[in-house]
């Protein structure tokens, strides 16, 4: 038996001894969590979902769940980096192994650990994922030139390679698209706009003018369409939620100390706000029991044989409510928290401050808005009967 | 059944192509068919055949041609008309 730690053991420790004490100025500055994301580095955990006989750490969806809800406790920008990685990292691996520049890539990935960003979003097409406007424009010796007009990139200017998605040629319809990775050197980024957010400041993502290069060896032979529905989708969701399951956590334990400290003040009187508690730590629950239900149901899907199970309508508005639920949740349960700790939560300096938690969970809803999603379920319900 | 498949698409596919041209076979995701619109054409073959997909059959291969639309409708009718 090992007696060395477990990856979610070594993010856990990183989450507490480094994404933790720059937590907050991460958030003060819009500063790029670099001492965590190095760390991460550092322990392999770039390639925490390769498997052990291609040199990764051989984690499935629900160990890296857990590391998503870690980080997120100590500093959500970290999660959300972290998760976003692991995302472009599961397309590679459930889609792309077939191709040999991506057997290369991922040898590279255990190697050198780069960080993979996503430039999903498009200027005029807002958050679509499905529609495109750029497109790939192919030269006859199987190279490509794509550029892309993105309005957010994700720690776009920290990361070393870049995932997105295209219309397949200058003809193709907006939602026939590839998914295409460009590597450090193949692409440039120009700056567009700022990232001074209300929450979410670390993850640094303002908009970016995208241009690239490469050869046609990179272009995904899976269409988007599977990649987002079968990968993108279903993992973007799960992680962010566990990203959200995290800060509630670490809200309601500042919350529960709160409480504690009024109580031993005057013992044997429950303080009026354990009742505010006892609500918040409902909430929780819930939360955390819908959160880990959908993620072994997702994990059962994806090592089972019939894949088109997770192209399937039932699965989408599954893998939909769950995003929509954890979104709102995160914010009921850490208002509940600022709620209970009163000023001392209000306050940014005290030990039970909850705004940065507060704000970070706004973003939650925004993230793919859930009025899109909520629409699409509503198209959705049309036609399901849960037979 | 071919010819009504191709009528519901041309009228709720929204497809970037003319569906009258395009293949049996042809991809209709490819065609510009988004997963809103696919909906749309679900419901209008249950109207227009009086049948119902049932949820196993709510996937996007299911409906990714006129070929496949025509093999889950001649499915779904042969097993209402089977004794």
């Amino acid at each position: 038996m090992s007696l060395d730690p477990s990856p979610l053991e070594v993010v856990t420790r990183i989450a507490r001894e480094v994404a933790g004490p720059h937590a907050d100025t991460t958030d003060r500055d819009a500063q790029f969590p670099r001492e965590t994301i190095d760390a991460l580095k550092k322990t392999r955990l770039m390639s925490a979902l390769v498997p052990r006989n291609l040199g990764g750490l051989g984690c499935g969806m629900i160990e890296l769940a857990g590391m998503c809800e870690a980080l997120g406790q100590q500093c959500a920008s970290s999660a959300m980096v972290f998760a976003m990685h692991q995302i472009q990292v599961a397309s590679i691996l459930r889609h792309a192994m077939g191709q040999p520049y991506y057997q290369k890539y991922v040898s590279d990935l255990v190697e050198m650990q780069p960080l993979i960003a996503s430039a999903t979003s498009e200027v005029g097409i807002g958050g679509e994922m499905r529609t495109s406007k750029c497109a790939v424009q192919q030269d006859g010796d199987g190279r490509f030139k794509l550029d892309k007009d993105c309005s957010t990139i994700s720690y776009g200017a920290q990361a070393d390679d870049i995932l997105f998605q295209a219309r397949r040629n200058p003809e193709a319809a907006p939602n026939d698209q590839i998914f295409v990775l460009v590597r450090n050197g193949e692409f440039t980024l120009t700056q567009k706009g700022t990232w001074d957010t209300l929450g979410m400041r670390g993850t640094c993502s303002p908009a970016f003018m995208l241009q690239s290069k490469g050869e046609r060896g990179q272009i995904f032979e899976t269409p988007f369409a599977d990649i987002a529905s079968e990968t993108q989708v279903p993992f973007s969701h799960i992680l962010w939620a566990n990203v959200w399951l995290g800060i509630a956590t670490a809200a309601v334990t500042r919350a529960r100390t709160f409480v504690r400290q009024q109580a031993r003040a005057k013992p044997g009187q429950t303080p009026p706000t354990a009742l505010r508690l006892a609500e918040a730590s409902n909430m929780l629950q819930t939360m955390r029991t819908n959160v880990h239900d959908v993620a072994a149901e997702c994990e059962r899907l994806m090592g089972g044989d019939d894949t088109a199970a997770l192209s399937s309508i039932a699965f989408a508005l599954k893998m939909n409510n769950l995003k929509v639920s954890s979104s709102q949740f995160v914010v009921q349960i850490v208002n509940h928290t600022l709620l209970i700790c009163g000023i001392m939560g209000y306050k940014n300096d005290s030990n039970v401050a909850v705004g940065r938690h507060l704000r970070d969970a706004h973003s939650a809803a925004l993230m793919v808005g859930n009025d899109r999603i909520l629409a699409a379920n509503a198209s959705m319900l049309l036609v399901l009967k849960d037979d | 059944m071919n010819d009504q498949i191709r009528q519901i698409l041309k009228d709720h596919g929204r497809l970037a192509v003319d569906v009258t041209v395009l293949a049996d076979d042809g991809d209709l995701y490819e065609a510009g068919m988004t997963s809103h619109a696919s909906v749309n054409v679900m419901l209008a073959l249950e109207g227009t055949f009086d049948i119902e997909f049932p949820d196993r059959m709510l996937r996007r291969g299911v409906f990714e041609s006129v070929a496949a639309i025509a093999a889950a409708l001649a499915e779904l009718t042969q097993k209402e008309s089977a004794p």
